[in-house]
């Protein structure tokens, strides 16, 4: 059973809608869909497609400057939205619940853990603590009084979501919406996480809709999958079905954009950007993007359909069956005849008091792509920080083409600033906001030279070329930009130098996955064309299969393995390399039933 | 093993404490700079162009204005921190006898303002920002506007038109009190003053308070409390208000420490035997020890406000309170 009967639905969503304060500008489409006890539907979609909001609608709730703009949801026959302001509190607190995206900020930094959890309950429990501790249990937090006394800043980011859950589960309503609840944890955490969600809604019957657009994360605990863009839900279906044998063209192309852990594809990104509320075409809003799209699709949206029993599509040419993994783009370059562009020798570093490496020995080849992979502190930031010169403290020798690197960035010649570039994880602040793209790119190139205004404007355009951006975003502001266009810029101003490495730090973790797949194809072309080496660093995985030839894996402020990246992934010397493997989420994992327990 | 270090409170104390005490310090040469060792003669500015060699030097030697400057300050210093500041120049009544009234009268004004124009502007701010562009907010954010955009002294004037002279007559227009008296014996004279007072601060600390709290009202953790089914009451008085308390602390310490100079000019306006009033009379009468040490009290008063605020501020963060 999936669950789609309204029969022994708990939650039904009928037509429900969100729009913009003062106008019919829709955010979320007339949606409608329906939750079983214990099934968790996974709800996917990129940035901007109206998944959270059409999460925090479910709780007949919006953010400001929205407004529920119509339909229905029912929950154990009460109409939410019909339940006057003043009472909804109340009487919403019983039916359905709310996990936050970042429980960092979601817990209040004033109040101690057992008082917010206290607060869950309408009545205060009657044997107290002892209570609270079971919930700590539940979600397999020490249930000590030392953790309720605790503040949050006190706790790993880890054990605030799992308060935050246990909050969500503590009056076991029949239904809870968690909105990417794993963002921002590494993967053993999330694993850990996740597990304890799928164990407590089967124990308890409690139905989620699970909104994320980790399409990996929902594949190992959704039952069932809806697929949003631009504000409509596309694809509604089993897991299995939705994510193997998808249907509409949107769900295929972002399918496709994300890296698989178990076998080495060419991700593709999709071409364009999601309309935003206001310009969404009268027709369906994929169709410019749509390489199937009919004059019929411009026409207007086609309606969510029944294709086969349970899944769901709205499209006019739905198709079956996912097309075959491309070929991967690039095999892996040779180079280890060669000088190494880039040798690390023994190197250890301190934060402060804390020794955070120990000895650290690697080297890259020239135009290969090395992945540093690990656990969020094991030291993987600092040693791209140390080989770009940011950070100090350090012992050991880097050669680069042979010649030694002086510790501080400031020490080292032009020339080996010039050769080694850093890209920041964050596009969203790496840029200055107030000074133009084409500013910004500059600026890397007067850093060394005084190259004359038109000369300067020639590279920048050279620049933009590489990253496959129009000239005009030299006259833009950062805000004017998306995050995956925005990356590209970053990229554009550490190729104006002529590097040899890059150091990408994270790059993609900010932006959605058919953007990642953008820029993962990108660094590839740009290693091939211009000889470059690319120093990696992620906690991706997956991502690491698509784009590396070798792979590093540290521990402890230690490189515990050191191979070519299929032997890394296939065949795992280290324990701890095998858990980061065994943790990570599988895209391709089996289809989850509803009705299997497995807590 | 670590060495066992302080307690993280107790050290920001000292460490508060030491800087006080620095500050004051570099006051009190300041202070004593500007009065005493300027160019010209304080037994002449005292005195007069029509005093005589003899009596000049009389009073030179009793001011110990014929010793070199450091010894004079160390004397002047001695005698604050012993507390013996020396005689006013005009009576020859000593300084403290004749400054600690009024310290008290104003204490009393500045006590009376804050115990009801703090929690006024503070609720007023907390309703503000739970009405967000509402009526009440749109009103009172106008009125604090007008009220920062006016001086005290206009603010003060006004009050008298309006409820002592021109438009009603309920209360006396100064705040007149017998030497020896007690201005607690006559509540009605305090009721201008104060009521000055409060609109004073009102703006600042009502402008914080809504700030804070709507930027607060805004976060994760609220819309989270929310969701959770907590009552207005309690999500705004305990989970709102704790978190945006604490720049207020430092707004309303600040307004208060300007308030011991502003002081000074609603005292004058009502007449009111404060140390404000107290410190013009004396630099009209050129007394330099009751302006020496009216300044070094109300430096003290403002130093002292500062490191309460700061404390009070941290023990409302439980980061920082907890921070090891």
């Amino acid at each position: 059973m999936t669950g789609t009967s309204p029969g022994n639905a708990v939650l039904e969503a009928v037509d429900l809608s969100v729009a913009i304060v003062g106008t019919t500008i829709t955010v979320v489409e007339p949606t409608s869909f329906s939750l079983a006890p214990g099934e968790i539907l996974g709800l996917v979609g990129e940035s901007g497609s109206g998944k959270t909001t059409l999460g925090l609608a479910l709780l007949a709730h919006h953010r400001r400057g929205l407004r529920l703009s119509g339909g229905r949801v029912l929950i154990r026959g009460q109409d939410l939205l019909r339940i006057p302001p003043d009472q909804l509190p109340a009487r919403r607190r019983g039916l359905i619940r709310y996990v936050p995206q970042n429980p960092g900020t979601a817990l209040n930094p004033g109040l101690r853990i057992g008082t917010q959890l206290a607060e869950c309950f309408a009545t205060p429990p009657a044997n107290g603590n002892d209570h609270l501790l079971a919930l700590l249990e539940d979600v397999k937090l020490p249930p000590t009084p030392a953790l309720l006394r605790a503040y949050p800043h006190q706790l790993s980011g880890g054990q605030q979501q799992r308060v935050a859950i246990a909050m969500a589960f503590a009056e076991r309503p029949p239904v809870i919406v968690m909105d990417e609840p794993t963002t921002g944890l590494d993967v053993t955490t999330q694993a850990h996480v996740l597990q304890t969600v799928r164990q407590l809604c089967a124990r308890h019957a409690v139905a989620a809709l699970y909104v994320s657009h980790d399409l990996a994360v929902v594949a190992t605990l959704a039952h069932r999958v809806a697929v949003m863009y631009a504000g409509r839900v596309v694809e509604l279906g089993p897991t299995g079905r939705v994510l193997h044998q998808p249907a509409h063209p949107y769900t295929r192309a972002l399918i496709e954009a994300v890296p698989d852990l178990d076998r080495r594809t060419a991700v593709a990104g999709i071409a364009g950007q999601a309309p935003e509320p206001a310009r969404r075409p009268a027709g369906c809003a994929f169709a410019p993007r749509c390489a199937l799209a009919l004059d019929a699709c411009r026409a207007e949206p086609p309606a969510l359909a029944a294709i086969d029993t349970d899944h769901l599509v709205a499209c006019l040419r739905p198709t079956s069956g996912r097309s075959a993994p491309a070929p991967p783009s690039s095999s892996p370059v040779p180079g280890a005849s060669a000088l190494p562009a880039l040798e690390v020798r023994n190197i250890s570093a301190r934060h402060g008091a804390t020794v955070v490496l120990h000895g650290a020995s690697f080297s890259v080849s020239p135009q290969t792509c090395v992945a540093l992979v690990g656990e969020s502190g094991s030291g993987k930031t600092t040693l791209g920080q140390i080989i770009a010169g940011l950070h100090h403290d350090w012992d050991g020798d880097i050669l680069l083409g042979g010649a030694p690197l002086a510790h501080r960035s400031a020490q080292r010649s032009a020339a080996q600033r010039c050769h080694i570039q850093y890209i920041f994880q964050n596009p969203y602040s790496s840029f200055n906001p107030r000074r133009r793209i084409g500013e910004s790119i500059a600026m890397a190139v007067r850093a060394f030279e005084s190259p004359s205004a038109s000369d300067l404007r020639r590279r920048v355009a050279e620049a933009l070329d590489m990253v496959a951006l129009p000239r005009e975003a030299a006259s833009r502001y950062p805000h004017q930009l998306s995050g995956g266009q925005r990356q590209r810029a970053a990229i554009a101003r550490a190729l104006i130098t002529g590097p040899k490495l890059l150091i990408c730090d994270e790059i993609t973790s900010a932006l959605d996955v058919s953007v990642q797949a953008v820029i993962v194809r990108l660094l590839a072309r740009l290693q091939q064309e211009h000889g470059l080496s690319l120093l990696f660093i992620t906690h991706n995985l997956a991502l690491v299969r698509s784009i590396a030839q070798h792979v590093l894996v540290m521990h402890g402020g230690r490189i515990i393995e050191s191979e070519p990246v299929d032997q890394v992934l296939d065949a795992p010397q280290q324990s701890q390399t095998r858990r980061l493997l065994a943790d990570a989420p599988r895209f391709s994992a089996a289809p989850v039933t509803l009705g299997v327990g497995d807590g | 093993m670590r060495p066992v270090r302080a307690h993280p409170l107790r050290r920001f104390i000292l460490r508060r404490l030491a800087l006080g005490v620095l500050t004051l310090f570099l006051v009190s040469v300041l202070v004593f700079a500007a009065t005493e060792a300027l160019p010209g003669n304080a037994a002449r500015a005292v005195l007069g162009r029509n005093a005589t060699p003899a009596a000049l030097a009389s009073l030179e030697t009793k001011l110990h204005l014929d010793r070199p400057v450091w010894v004079q300050y160390e004397l002047w210093l001695g005698g604050v921190l012993s507390g013996r500041p020396g005689r006013s120049l005009v009576n020859g009544e000593k300084v403290l006898a004749q400054v600690a009234p009024r310290i008290r009268n104003s204490a009393v004004l500045l006590t009376l303002a804050g115990l009801f124009g703090v929690p006024l502007a503070l609720l007023a701010g907390i309703v503000a920002a739970t009405r967000r562009d509402g009526a009440f907010d749109a009103s009172v954010s106008t009125i604090a506007l007008a009220l920062a955009a006016l001086p005290e002294f206009v603010v003060g004037i006004f009050l008298v038109i309006l409820l002592a002279t021109t438009v009603i007559h309920w209360l006396p227009p100064v705040s007149l009190v017998p030497p020896g008296t007690s201005v607690l014996a006559r509540p009605r004279i305090l009721v201008l003053p104060v009521l000055t007072l409060m609109l004073v601060i009102f703006p600042y600390i009502f402008r914080m308070m809504r700030g804070s709290m709507a930027e607060i009202l805004e976060s994760d953790y609220i819309e989270m409390a929310r969701l959770k089914g907590l009552g207005q009451r309690r999500l705004v008085m305990l989970h709102a208000l704790p978190n945006a308390i604490a720049p207020v602390i430092q707004v309303i310490a600040l307004t208060f420490a300007y308030l011991a100079g502003g002081v000074v000019l609603v005292e004058y306006v009502f007449a009111y035997p404060g140390i404000g009033q107290g410190l013009v009379e004396a630099i009209f009468a050129r007394d330099i020890p009751v302006i020496q040490f009216d300044v070094v009290v109300l430096a003290g008063f403002y130093v002292s406000l500062n490191i309460v605020a700061d404390l009070l501020a941290v023990l409302a963060t439980p980061r920082l309170r907890t921070a090891g």
